[in-house]
């Protein structure tokens, strides 16, 4: 994407490392662009219109979501594990306060997935805790919590409003698709357009000149963990509206998906480096593969097992990781910073 | 929990242990303490309080049976895991490693494979998965989570390609040894890890490998000019960890007497992590505490099983276990 971002505070890198991140960067779009061609012109019709896009999209705004939210806290040069069980939290606190209206429910779901992103961002911004552990453990309690709610059964939405929300669309495709293409307009607009964006880099580049600089590294750091437990509570509503229900296992890993699109995008995990709508093509480049493994066994010709989802996914993550290492040192190698 | 990075020779300049100036020496002194020995404290504090409260807590049944029975197959692990993340790395990959060794194992036993084939074999497979894990983080400088997450995703992928992702049921007295036998009436898996945690002590304190792990997780590039192999270093650092894990996945599938590629060691990598982190080893690494992982694993555990023996869900204590980390990093924070 056309969203290439450096650190603000660096000195602009050279041409041969600019069109080699625009290379890197690009690279998930072509491949994206490839398998989507392919697709269309294999599968014909049923692939690329009507349902299939529409529920391709509808699935995929949910990783989606967590994975915008993702990029944020990673472009900080942290990190967040909890987003999967505050997924599973977020639908269940929205089914149970869907039966006084959809909105309500909507709200509770994004604002539990908030306060739990509030709670992170205190732990890591005023006690100073490595969010690596810090959210591993709120991953294990809000799991307790949500599991907790949901008296250890899958909750289970009432018919009619709340599942509304899953089934209406907009010129064919869902509603969570929507939100989710919005979100990563937005969330890349504010990146480059706004202080808080540029913030972000700069703190992710060097948290220590940052400081010096006298920006707001604290505020900023903790709203980034705020906004990842919003979206991905977000995406726990959409989850629940679009199955009816939120069962135990409920955004189990997701975090580590999440992680892995960021990384197809071609954000470094050292912060400061990174593109929103770059992670945007992760997604549906990591979901479209299951998608192509869906319909190449409609074909019946040959029969892929579901398993190989994961091992191809795996395959893809160290194909883009050895392609970014190369990037990094060839960065270092021109005496730019890695 | 011995403080092993508080040896001398390589490791001492590497791991940069210049203290913050004291506010006062007690305070100090309280908070190395807490980091040192909190876990095992604990452990103790538990243990005395289950002794007294909890019915038949105090019989060889309830504590070699169900709470180190339990405890073991994390403890293992979490030896593997202390020493990569003594390295300054971490590896994600165990759950799907021991998935993949424990379907190794039970295909090639149930291929009427002799059993002893069929546990190298495994152990064999744990070992590639280490030197994948090693050579991206090593030889090509890859993030360790990054590097880990690729197995970790392809990992159970490839496990439950072995056999198509069906339960396979073991009937192996022999290869089922390592999870069903009891010499001495001490289950294996209890023995196994007491054997592994002393060799890791070991290794850890007297070789020159273990000084290494410390001086490259302390300061990398300071212990290259040293002239510590900081790569070969790291390489085995995980090499073992795979090797472990694929020790504990046999455990599982010997125990359950089957063999499922989708629920063997999931979430695993969390438990291991949270039981390093707990016993006071700074993720950043430089430092290892065998100990500190094998009491943190056991401490863990105690505290899950404590919480439900006296009527508490499992979920609250999962809340409770979550309460129990962030409070052993803010109390090593002192010290950091």
């Amino acid at each position: 994407m056309t969203t290439t971002v450096t650190t603000p505070g660096r000195t602009t890198p050279g041409r041969r490392v600019r069109a080699g991140l625009l290379l890197q960067r690009q690279g998930a779009l072509i491949a994206l662009v490839i398998l989507v061609v392919f697709g269309a012109l294999r599968y014909g019709e049923k692939f690329a219109t009507g349902f299939n896009l529409s529920s391709f999209t509808g699935d995929t705004a949910k990783y989606g979501l967590v994975a915008l939210g993702m990029t944020f806290v990673i472009m900080t040069g942290g990190i967040d594990l909890s987003v999967g069980s505050v997924v599973a939290l977020g639908g269940v606190v929205a089914i149970k306060v869907s039966d006084h209206g959809l909105l309500p429910g909507l709200l509770a779901g994004i604002a539990a997935g908030a306060a739990v992103g509030v709670l992170n961002g205190l732990l890591i911004t005023k006690l100073k805790l490595p969010p690596f552990i810090v959210t591993l453990a709120t991953l294990l309690a809000i799991r307790g919590l949500a599991l907790t709610l949901a008296g250890t059964r899958a909750a289970v939405a009432a018919p009619g409003g709340f599942q509304k929300l899953g089934n209406w669309s907009l010129l064919g495709l869902p509603v969570a698709a929507w939100a989710m293409f919005l979100a990563f307009l937005v969330g890349a607009a504010a990146l480059h357009y706004t202080p808080w964006g540029r913030q972000i880099l700069a703190i992710g580049g060097n948290v220590d000149a940052a400081k010096l600089m006298g920006l707001p590294v604290v505020r900023t750091t903790f709203s980034v963990y705020v906004l990842s437990g919003a979206l991905a509570g977000c995406a726990g509503v959409f989850l629940g509206s679009q199955n009816g229900s939120v069962d135990t296992a409920a955004g189990q890993g997701w975090e580590l998906t999440a992680i892995a699109a960021v990384v197809v995008g071609g954000t470094l995990l050292t912060g400061g480096v990174g593109s929103v709508l770059s992670t945007l093509v992760g997604v549906l480049l990591l979901q479209l593969i299951f998608n192509l493994i869906v319909f190449e066994n409609g074909k019946g010709v040959i029969n892929i097992s579901s398993f190989w989802e994961s091992v191809i996914r795996g395959a893809f993550l160290l194909v883009v990781v050895l392609l970014q290492v190369r990037l990094v040192k060839r960065r270092s190698a021109t005496g730019r910073p890695a | 929990m011995t403080p092993e990075a508080v040896g001398p020779l390589v490791a001492e300049p590497a791991t940069g242990t210049a203290t913050p100036v004291p506010r006062g020496a007690r305070r100090v002194q309280w908070t190395v303490w807490a980091q040192r020995y909190g876990a095992l404290a604990t452990l103790v504090v538990l243990f005395v309080y289950n002794a007294i409260a909890t019915p038949f807590f105090l019989t060889p049944q309830s504590l070699l049976f169900v709470l180190l029975r339990q405890a073991a197959p994390i403890a293992i692990v979490a030896v593997g895991m202390a020493i990569v993340i003594g390295t300054a790395g971490i590896d994600l990959s165990v759950g799907s490693v021991m998935a993949i060794a424990g379907q190794v194992g039970a295909t090639l036993v149930l291929h009427d494979q002799p059993f002893l084939l069929a546990i190298v074999a495994a152990l064999l497979v744990s070992a590639v998965c280490g030197l994948f894990n090693g050579t991206l983080v090593a030889r090509f400088g890859v993030q360790p989570i990054i590097a880990t997450l690729i197995l970790f995703i392809a990992g159970r992928g490839i496990a439950q390609l072995i056999t198509g992702g069906k339960l396979q049921t073991l009937a192996d007295p022999d290869f089922q040894w390592i999870g069903l036998a009891r010499p001495f009436g001490v289950p294996a898996q209890v023995i196994v890890a007491v054997v592994v945690a002393v060799v890791a002590w070991l290794i850890m304190r007297f070789t020159v490998f273990g000084r290494y792990v410390l001086a490259v997780g302390g300061n990398e590039t300071a212990s290259r000019l040293a002239g510590v192999p900081a790569a070969r270093v790291k390489l085995l650092a995980y090499v073992t960890s795979g090797v472990l894990a694929g020790l504990v996945g046999l455990i599982a599938v010997s125990a359950n007497s089957a063999s499922d590629a989708n629920n063997v060691g999931v979430g695993m990598e969390l438990d291991a992590i949270a039981a390093v982190a707990v016993a006071g080893t700074p993720l950043t690494g430089g430092k290892v505490t065998v100990w500190g992982a094998v009491v943190g694993a056991v401490m863990l555990k105690l505290l899950q099983n404590t919480l439900i023996a006296h009527g508490i869900t499992k979920e609250v204590a999962q809340m409770v276990e979550g309460a129990v980390i962030i409070a052993a990093l803010w109390l090593q924070r002192h010290e950091a």
